[in-house]
């Protein structure tokens, strides 16, 4: 049983351990468990709406989505001067389709703007509530420590799906205000419909959430490991750095395949006429491979840590 | 496994009669710095007392309730709350404890009816449906009702321990671990958490309450436990404690009477006599206090003032050690 699993309230009343394997037994066990899952869902709305409901983090998210209007405002300045086409990533096509503004704003936070809020998403979990001292007292109540971890990374991850969503809809909307939509042209040179060019680009979207769930891992688990959120935010935004530069080096090409981010920028897969799903699989293993290790740490440290803060 | 099992050991859950609310056997906590903090304490907590948890700051105090409460890992010992092991037991037993641990600590930008409807929603135990009424209960019980909508940065320190005491309230607890609730809190807030802890304890909780002011916890605790460096170094009856044969008496009267009052001391048996002005103190001992004033007047002592003075905790405290109240590393 579970430190969390809900529990009759009142004194215990005293009857045989047999009784636990009479149907009547079972079904209180079943109707327990139905409760347990109920009281999941209630600490996990609780979370969420801490989460979202936070000033900072909305103003951050809102700062996030304000990355597209402006690129596309500069874009939009700038389409009949000598400017016009210069930039990184796909910032040349923005202005003859708006759709390729969720690329580009995309392409612009992942190196470092998205782990940010990533590492930032982390830090409050856990280091955030041990330092606020809220900690002893949610695991007096009692929750379980092992649900309660559950409940912070995907509330996490809600927080960092919302940002991304959030930052997608800015540059769809930007780009549908200023350039309008196309047939999408593709990397490849062919082209598909403007219907299938916004299907691709809610697949980056997805791709690229998906493809932070590693790094969140790592700063849950940094999170379990001190008080100190502005710690966890460095430490986790460094992992994020240093796992670019390797990925830049030759010299430890073996490694990395293995690399956080390593397949983040293969979202372009969705520019192509053949999208290659093997490659977006491979990126999407490696992330589960760094979630099951480091949520796997986390969780062996935040359930049998000393709460001294 | 039901809530219905019995423990290992063979005893029945929970309630038993007669056993204690909280116990521990050689509790020890070595923190990896190497300190030290709590060494080989064994707590008895009997139902139904207001126990008086002493210590100087930096004794052990809320290193041991964290212990108790399953926030940190005992390093030897064993400790149960309500006949349940801590902390395997803790799902089943905290949600009948309620606790504040070292200060209220709770989400600075959420109001202070929010922070309790988080701490609620997080008890996979507490009937949802009465949510509301026992968080207005609480916040009504502690005084915080018309403060209850503000955001609690906004809250006074007073305020804020208030709010900590209403999160201990939030269910009907069978057990109350207050450490420190009287911390940061002027004489009226002090003397408003004394009759709270009074108030339950007249409803039949047992109140674990700890404090580094002696002369707080003095007038409410049936039972006090005294800590210093880790150790602790007696419990017991708060009466059986200040035993009664080390109460003073003290007979105020005329210059001119002192000696004579002294004399009757002598004979009465009293040990101890001093003469300190125009009062002269002896300690009681074995005499009836009934017969000291008799025996004063049949002498013809002008007795203008009669006082028994007993032993406050810090003379308890300074008797035990030879030493002061002073912070411990
Ligand atoms: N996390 C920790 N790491 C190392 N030492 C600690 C820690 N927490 C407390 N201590 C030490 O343990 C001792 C007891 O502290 P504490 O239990 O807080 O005492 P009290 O509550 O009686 O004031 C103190 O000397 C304190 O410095
Ligand atoms: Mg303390």
């Amino acid at each position: 049983m579970s430190r969390g699993e809900a529990l009759e309230t009142g004194p215990a009343t005293v009857a045989p351990a047999a009784a636990a394997t009479t149907p009547a037994a079972a079904a209180r066990e079943d109707a327990e468990v139905r409760a347990t899952r109920g009281a999941f869902g209630r600490l996990l709305r609780s979370e969420l709406r801490l989460v979202l409901g936070r000033r900072r983090t909305q103003l951050l998210v809102l700062l996030l989505a304000l990355v597209p209007v402006l690129v596309g405002t500069i874009v939009r300045a700038t389409v009949d001067s000598a400017f016009s086409g210069q930039g990184p990533g796909f910032i040349e096509r923005v202005s003859g389709n708006g759709l390729f503004l969720v690329v580009t704003a995309l392409f612009l936070c992942l190196p470092l703007l998205l782990p940010l809020g990533v590492s930032i998403a982390a830090a409050d979990a856990v280091a955030g509530e041990a330092s606020a001292g809220t900690l002893r007292y949610l695991l007096v109540v009692p929750v379980g420590r092992g649900r309660l971890l559950a409940a912070k990374a995907i509330a996490a991850l809600t927080l960092v799906v919302v940002a991304i969503a959030l930052v997608t809809a800015a540059a769809l909307v930007t780009g549908w205000v200023y350039f309008g939509y196309g047939d999408l042209d593709l990397l490849s040179g062919q082209s598909v419909s403007a219907a299938a060019g916004f299907a691709r680009m809610l697949g980056v979207a997805g791709y690229v959430a998906l493809s932070l769930t590693g790094l969140l891992a790592v700063g849950l688990f940094f999170s379990t490991l001190t008080e100190v959120p502005i710690g966890v935010i460095a430490a986790t935004v460094v992992v994020s750095i240093l796992s670019n530069v390797l990925d830049s080096l030759p010299q430890v090409e073996a490694i990395h395949p293995f690399l956080l981010s390593h397949h983040w920028f293969d979202f372009a897969e969705f520019l192509r006429a053949e999208v290659s799903w093997s490659l977006l699989g491979q990126g999407l293993l490696v992330q589960l491979a760094w979630v099951a290790v480091f949520g796997s740490l986390a969780w062996a440290r935040f359930t049998t840590a000393d709460i001294t803060s | 496994m039901t809530p219905t099992a019995t423990r290992p050991d063979g005893a029945l859950d929970g309630g038993a009669v007669g056993a204690p609310v909280v116990r521990s056997e050689g509790l020890t906590k070595r923190f990896r710095n190497g300190q030290v903090a709590v060494d080989g304490i064994d707590l008895e907590v009997p139902r139904g007392a207001v126990y008086g948890f002493l210590g100087p700051n930096g004794s052990g105090k809320t290193t041991t309730i964290r212990m108790l409460l399953g926030l940190v890992q005992a390093t030897a010992g064993r400790a149960w709350l309500l006949g349940e092991p801590m902390p395997d037991g803790g799902a089943r037993v905290l949600p009948r404890v309620g606790a504040l641990v070292e200060g209220p600590a709770f989400q600075p930008y959420l109001s202070g009816r929010a922070n309790l409807e988080r701490l609620d929603a997080v008890d996979a135990s507490a009937p949802r449906r009465t949510s509301a009424r026992r968080i207005g209960d609480a916040l009504e019980r502690v005084g915080l009702a018309a403060a209850a909508r503000k955001p609690y940065r906004q809250y006074s320190l007073g305020m804020k321990q208030r709010l900590g005491l209403a999160a201990a309230l939030l269910r009907p607890r069978e057990l109350l671990v207050l450490d420190e609730p009287t911390n940061g809190l002027d004489p009226q807030g002090t003397r408003e958490v004394r009759h709270l802890v009074r108030e339950l304890a007249g409803e039949g909780a047992t109140i674990l309450v700890s404090s580094h002011l002696l002369s707080e916890i003095d007038q409410v605790c049936t039972h006090v436990g005294v800590m210093r460096q880790g150790r602790l170094l007696v419990q017991g009856p708060r009466d059986a404690l200040g035993t009664a044969d080390a109460a003073q008496v003290v007979v105020t009267t005329e210059p001119g009477s002192l000696a004579q009052a002294r004399e009757t001391f002598a004979r009465l048996g009293l040990e101890e006599t001093a003469v300190d002005g125009e009062v002269v103190a002896a300690r009681l001992g074995a005499v009836a206090l009934a017969d000291v004033a008799p025996a004063l007047v049949a002498a013809g002592v002008p007795v203008l003032g009669l006082e028994i003075r007993r032993p406050t905790l810090e003379d308890l405290f300074v008797e035990l050690t030879g030493q002061g109240f002073d912070v411990s590393g």
